[in-house]
């Protein structure tokens, strides 16, 4: 009789499986911030799925839901461990943040748990000092470090993520130690510490100090990426400066789903979720936001999350 | 005097329209146990996609507002704070209400937040730009002796003895240590997945305060069935206005204290309220009859968390920083619209910029209209029988406690808290000195651990704490608000003794 039921259970499992496939999506879909409302993630997550409900989209309208806490891990360990890999619950992942995460121990994903969907955005990491601050390039924030090894102060949003990638890959290019002060409250609380002086400078989101430097609150010394932003066209790169420092560290946002995920939900998501992303209303609401879009497709996230890894492994090697 | 002039933009008829939608929806969503004012914002951003940027804020503006007022609702007639800001307010306005005051004590609320509301608005209009420099001139570590001074306030608040309040204001620093340390990414006291973000506020706040009233109301139903939760009064609104104005010194004192913390980004108004509790109580003469019922405390409460609505909104304003997770949800409502807070907001946008500022303005007075209408309608919700009322509470504390960030593990918390602070009544011990512990703990860390840091790099821990005008002036407060504990400790010693015998 058990054995019956059994197989009468795995026969309904099957039996729902291809329906799914076929008709997914059948219902609306969750989709998991592991940072709070009206955070940048937030808040961007929320524009590149408003389209989500249209024909020529996913014809159904994605939900977001923010499990906040301890820097992401509280969202991302949910949803390793207990969401269900079924199409329905999908999250939104920030590299470098979690692979970083998953090197330094203690949570229970790794790059492995996920299956990356399509990427959204790219957000480079910058170097912020006061308006009112002597330094004027990367120069001279570096000699000062040289003059004066481990005093100078500049602050990011905690350890492990990408500010805090930025600051160690900018120490080892310029061969100098300086005080790295992680900040408790995210970027904003970082980026008040530079405004009020608390700190010499800062390492702060692309999207954030563009707003604060149109505020005129801030100077940006340098973008901590491969190009040039097309919102800060006269901001020079740090390699640029002299500073081999490459693109690990930019906060690249997507979509993804759990690992056992269905491959057909898995294509499906991946071939509509981009397009989605390209739609102009979204484009422009997220110009309109100052939020840098960058859309890449599956292949050329995973490639991207391969090598994000490989780098952070070697730069977090000796902390 | 810009302000004036776009006065007519918000009672245009959609304009107005929205006001009042946000204004009453806000005093539910603030009402019900769990929905904090950031919430409640947040839930409200998507309907803002299809509006104007000026009518979005519009909505955004006058939800905030009442829903940091409307809070007052559950913690005066049901003793659970709807948000941290309201903590201080069921102090005294829970016992009013078990007096058969719950009418007066609402008014009186509805009132003292008007006018605290008012003020704070009225700061952020005429003050901004030297208000943006007192925001940033609070550093690691003068929030670090913010939150000291935050803790000598938790021996005498609302405890029958100094010793139990420290006691139980400790097991709320404990507590504070649990999850992921935000700076340095160490684990603590993890022992389930759903405490690696640490005990969030908001599902500690319904479990401590509202689970044991609702074992306390079942335990009293099994007795007597279909009793009465609390007898309401009628009281006029005439009445009540005239109390306010007997009253200045708790009012201006509780809305000068909310506006200043409440610029502090980081703070904000989680402990506004309280720290106006607690000055109001020390400089009244009617010290005694806090905590008894007394309307001083009530107003002080009340009108500190409205007036800090304002001025939480001035580092957002001048300098696009976020001061609070309020203010960070109200950023993501202006930037979905293109605009960017700072002064392109002021120069390329004032049409945006002033018809916020005056709707929340507008907001307070219409928040005051219907708060005095809902206080008159208290009467019949506390007619419901006990029975009743307690699985209502419970079914909002669960959904509340879920909601803030859709997680079961919160609503675990909050019941483990909640079971265990039924007995820590028992025992004398309340729950206000906890959740004092638990908000206060992790600022004082942080900063500590932050300030530490720099000062480590700079100039060393000794001068960078200890020296500096505000630092001075802040260790210079803690020290007097010690003294005088102390002092009262010592002279009350042999009548708190007999209170102690009795409890």
């Amino acid at each position: 009789m058990k054995k019956l039921i059994a197989s009468a259970a795995i026969a309904l499992m099957g039996l729902a499986g291809t329906a799914m496939a076929e008709e997914y999506p059948e219902r609306p879909i969750l989709m998991m911030v592991s940072y709070g409302a009206g955070g940048a993630t937030d808040f961007q997550a929320r524009i590149v799925t408003m389209t989500a409900g249209n024909e020529d989209a996913l014809g159904m309208p994605i939900a977001i839901i923010n499990k906040p806490g301890a820097g992401g891990r509280v969202g991302w360990n949910w949803f390793a461990t207990q969401a269900d890999p079924d199409g329905y619950t999908l999250a939104a992942y920030n590299v470098p943040h979690f692979i970083a995460q998953s090197i330094k121990g203690g949570v229970s994903y790794s790059a492995d748990s996920f299956e990356p969907i399509a990427n959204w955005g790219a957000d480079p990491a910058v170097f912020v000092v006061a308006a009112d601050s002597p330094f004027n390039s990367m120069a001279d924030v570096v000699a000062h470090a040289k003059e004066n090894p481990g005093k100078l102060t500049f602050s990011g949003a905690g350890l492990f993520v990408g500010h805090h990638i930025a600051a160690l890959q900018i120490e080892k290019a310029a061969g100098v130690k300086m005080a790295y002060i992680p900040t408790k409250g995210g970027g904003a609380a970082a980026m008040k510490a530079v405004i009020a002086g608390e700190v010499m400078g800062g390492i702060n989101n692309l999207s954030d100090a563009f707003r604060a430097q149109e505020a005129g609150s801030v100077k940006i010394l340098g973008v901590a990426d491969l190009h040039r932003s097309d919102f800060l066209p006269d901001v020079p790169t740090m390699q640029e400066q002299g500073l081999d420092v490459d693109n690990s560290s930019v906060n690249f946002r997507g979509v993804m789903v759990p690992k056992g995920t269905p491959q057909e939900v898995i294509d499906e998501l991946a071939a509509t979720v981009p397009e989605m992303f390209a739609n102009p209303r979204v484009a422009k609401k997220m110009q309109a936001g100052g939020s840098p879009m960058h859309i890449m497709t599956r292949d050329e996230v995973k490639e991207m999350w391969a090598a994000r890894e490989q780098t952070l492994k070697e730069l977090l090697a000796g902390l | 005097m810009d302000f004036i002039f776009y006065f007519g933009d918000v009672f245009s008829p959609l304009s107005f329209l929205l006001l009042l939608g946000g204004t009453i929806g806000g005093l539910i969503l603030g009402a019900t146990p769990g929905l904090s004012p950031t919430m409640a914002v947040a839930l409200l951003i998507p309907f803002t996609f299809h509006l104007e940027a000026v009518q979005g804020l519009i909505l955004l503006g006058a939800a905030y507002t009442s829903t940091v007022a409307g809070g007052a609702v559950s913690a005066i007639l049901l003793k659970i704070p709807g948000a941290p800001a309201n903590i201080a307010t069921t102090l005294d306005g829970h016992k009013m209400a078990k007096q058969g005051k719950g009418a007066k004590a609402l008014q009186l609320s509805f009132l003292a937040s008007a006018v605290g509301g008012i003020f704070g608005v009225l700061l952020l209009i005429f003050l901004t730009p030297v208000l943006a420099q007192w925001a940033l001139a609070f550093g690691p570590s003068h929030l670090f002796w913010l939150a000291i001074l935050g803790v000598t306030v938790i021996g005498s608040l609302d405890s029958a003895s100094v010793v139990k309040g420290l006691l139980s204001g400790c097991i709320g620093l404990w507590l504070a240590t649990i999850g992921f340390d935000d700076i340095m990414g160490a684990q603590r006291f993890i022992f389930h997945p759903s405490l690696g973000g640490g005990i969030n506020i908001i599902a500690a706040l319904i479990g401590l305060f509202a689970i044991p009233q609702v074992l306390t109301m079942f335990a009293k139903g099994r007795r007597a069935s279909g009793a009465e939760v609390i007898e309401v009064q009628k009281h006029s609104v005439l009445d009540a206005t005239k109390e306010l104005l007997r009253r200045p010194r708790a009012l201006g004192i509780g809305t000068i204290t909310g506006s200043i913390i409440g610029l502090i980004p980081g703070v904000g108004g989680q402990i506004a309220g309280l720290v106006a509790y607690d000055q109001t109580k020390k400089f009244s003469s009617e010290k005694e009859k806090f905590g008894q019922g007394h309307s001083e405390g009530v107003i002080a409460a009340e009108s500190a968390n409205n007036a800090m609505v304002g001025p939480s909104l001035v580092p957002l304003l001048t300098l696009s920083i976020p001061g609070s997770p309020t203010a960070a949800v109200l950023l993501g409502g202006l930037l979905i619209h293109g605009i960017f807070p700072g002064s392109d907001l002021f120069d390329n946008h004032p049409d945006v910029a002033w018809t916020f500022i005056n709707s929340m303005l507008v907001g307070q007075v219409l928040m005051c209209l219907f708060g005095l209408y809902v206080a008159g309608l208290a009467a019949r919700v506390a007619q419901v029988p006990q029975s009743v009322m307690a699985a209502i509470v419970l079914a909002l504390s669960v959904f509340g406690a879920y909601s803030v960030q859709s997680s079961m593990g919160d609503v675990y918390v909050m019941a483990c808290l909640g079971i265990g602070m039924y007995f820590l009544e028992r025992f004398g011990f309340s729950a206000a000195p906890l959740v004092l512990g638990l908000i206060l703990g992790p600022i004082a860390e942080s900063n500590f651990i932050q300030g530490g840091m720099i000062a480590d790099a700079t100039v060393g821990k000794a001068s960078y704490f200890l020296s500096g005008g505000l630092n001075i002036f802040l260790i210079a407060v803690v020290v007097a608000s010690i003294a005088y504990s102390a002092w009262m400790e010592l002279r009350t010693r042999r009548h708190t003794t007999k209170e102690e015998a009795q409890a």
